[in-house]
């Protein structure tokens, strides 16, 4: 029987959105399979998610170590080497932190390694089946992963369908004893919080957000001038951060912020799933961009193929004439 | 310091729409315009101002085809003082895994105290990186935005969810993995690109590096590609068409109805 091990991250007493998302891709990958939550950390919060997550599994392992209370992926390694089997199959998100600890797991556990993975097409045999896309999302692939010796997978957050959290009533198993050495060679410090920026992207209903298709740092004008217009503010995505055109606070992402407006434009952006992540409460999604086969037209509510450039200024007119 | 920076050539997502070939089961690679990934352009100047401050030198690798080396010139126009192609039809259809058994075997045979990844290339795992510090038992760092040179430590940022940055020491050596705006990478001119184009890049195939075929490569693969396909577009955007004062008008009802005007 296939066994499936799910790594869920939490915070501040709180489980990561995935918890709910792992019994779905558990289930695509082999119904049959059994799935068991892990969890790692150190005292009350610990106790307080593992209990939590028997809603969700039969069987959550916790392990419990002060070194583990901050979620440094290198000690966290060492402790799931130690208590997870060579053969299984282990989930975790493919965020900042899976990032950080899946791919050196599957080294320790001399497994398959499949990353970012949005489907699965179940096990023939010992090889997993499942999808997973590259170019930015432009394309696709069907993917092969050998799980003969186990496989360690990444599956992109927000992909699976979240599941009825209370449908089972599981125990919790207490393996900190078989945790082993967790020294490491990497410390954790402290976090450093994002910097609040002079404009507040989450404020607004209205979120005019350009992406590389702005082309030049002179051309963001033409955005605020329809931002404007239209009683909403400037944001945008990462390469305009990169590039240093627009500060840190103004990026709608995984990696910068969260907003819940009503109406995105998004202008010039191709629309990754890091980007996409960024973008709550289903808002009405406006896509300009050039090129028809940009991934964000498979998302939006409303897709126009134009270069931004020549359209902005003139929908920012046509609205300035109502 | 000495530096090591692992880079790959791959599709240029800007300069390209991808199209699948007449079977349908890869990518028409006729015209495609090719470059150095992104990331790795971060990693090779975050190299070159850390050699700037404290001296050393700086290697760029990668695994390919002959056409590979043309990133490893671009790269050492940057600035990067010399280049290692890996390359052979055995490493041909290598996974992740195996692009880092191969990086193992080239850091082996030098002396180096940091190694360099851009986070992520084309195909969206992020993934070498940390597969290569386990296989070395170095310690790891994905998706650095900050890095503080130190004497046996530096001490390293890395970006996590929010635009938060989480700060940790590390010892050396070390594999990092490099998230894009550490840095504003140098611009490559045709000059830069001219006075590199004679040095002499060394070729390494399984021999060389000791490496046995059969671990790497279509052989060692775990994790293999099938194919290619655009997905089915489902409940896609309802596309405007017409001309431009067409679309505008189409789209000021829409965005009318629905609260936004």
């Amino acid at each position: 029987m296939t066994r499936i091990f799910a790594y869920v991250p939490f915070k501040n007493g709180v489980t990561d959105d995935v918890a709910l998302e792992y019994p779905d891709a558990a289930k695509k990958i082999d119904a049959g399979a059994s799935l068991t939550a892990v969890v790692t950390g150190h005292g009350a919060d610990l106790d307080n998610v593992a209990d939590a997550l028997t809603k969700t599994y039969s069987e959550v392992i916790k392990i419990d170590n002060e070194a583990l209370a901050y979620p440094n992926a290198e000690i966290v390694r060492k402790a799931l080497t130690h208590v997870i089997p060579a053969d299984a199959i282990v989930l975790v998100p493919h965020d900042t932190f899976g990032m950080d600890l899946a791919p050196g797991l599957s080294i320790k556990l001399d497994s398959a390694y499949a990353a970012d993975v949005v489907d699965f097409e179940g096990m023939d045999g010992a090889t997993l089946k499942l999808i997973r896309q590259e170019l930015g999302g432009a394309v696709s692939t069907h993917v092969t992963c050998d799980a003969a010796s186990g496989a360690v997978i990444t599956i992109r957050p927000g992909t699976f369908a979240p599941a009825d959290e209370e449908g089972a009533s599981g125990t919790v198993v207490d393996k900190s004893g078989e945790a082993g050495d967790l020294s490491a060679k990497r410390t954790f410090l402290e976090v450093v919080e994002a910097e609040v920026g002079d404009v507040d992207i989450t404020k607004s209903d209205v979120l005019v957000s350009i992406g590389r298709g702005i082309e030049d740092e002179d051309n963001i004008e033409m955005a605020q001038d329809l931002a404007d217009a239209m009683g909403g503010v400037v944001a945008c995505s990462r390469p305009i951060v990169d590039a240093k055109w627009l500060e840190k606070s103004r990026q709608v992402g995984t990696s910068g912020q969260t907003v819940k407006p009503k109406i995105y434009m998004a202008m010039g952006i191709s629309g990754s799933f890091q980007h996409m992540g960024g973008i709550k409460g289903n808002p009405f999604i406006v896509a300009v961009n050039k090129n028809p086969k940009a991934p964000i037209f498979q998302v939006a509510d409303v897709g126009i193929v134009e270069d931004i450039l020549d359209f902005m200024p003139e929908l920012q007119e046509a609205i300035e004439d109502l | 310091m000495e530096i090591l920076v692992c880079v790959k050539r791959v599709p240029d997502t800007a300069e390209n729409e991808f199209e699948l070939n007449a079977e349908g089961n890869d990518l028409d690679r006729d015209d495609l315009v090719y470059s150095v990934n992104e990331w790795d352009n971060y990693a090779v100047e975050e190299a070159i101002r850390i050699v700037d401050n404290l001296g050393g030198s700086i290697t760029v690798v990668t695994v390919g085809d002959d056409e590979a080396e043309e990133v490893l010139r671009r790269e050492m126009a940057m600035g990067a003082n010399n280049g290692v192609l890996l390359s052979d039809d055995a490493f041909e259809g290598s996974d992740g895994r195996g692009i880092a058994t191969l990086l193992k075997a080239e850091v082996e045979t030098g002396n180096y105290d940091l190694i360099l990844t851009g986070a992520q290339a084309d195909e969206g795992a992020g993934q070498v990186g940390g597969m290569l510090a386990a296989m070395l038992d170095y310690p790891y760092a994905s998706l650095v935005n900050k890095i503080e040179p130190g004497e046996g430590k530096i001490k390293v940022g890395r970006e996590i969810e929010g635009g938060n940055q989480e700060m940790n020491e590390i010892e050396l050596p070390c594999v990092l993995s490099i998230q894009t705006g550490i840095n504003e990478p140098r611009y490559v001119g045709i000059r830069g690109i001219r006075k590199v184009a004679g040095v002499e890049i060394p070729v390494k195939g399984a021999g060389d590096l000791g490496v046995d075929a059969g671990s790497v490569g279509e052989a060692g693969a775990k994790t293999k590609r099938v194919d290619y396909f655009v997905p089915d577009p489902g409940d896609g955007a309802e596309m405007l068409d017409g001309d431009t004062d067409e679309i505008i008008e189409k789209l000021i009802e829409k965005l009318k109805a629905k609260g936004g005007l």
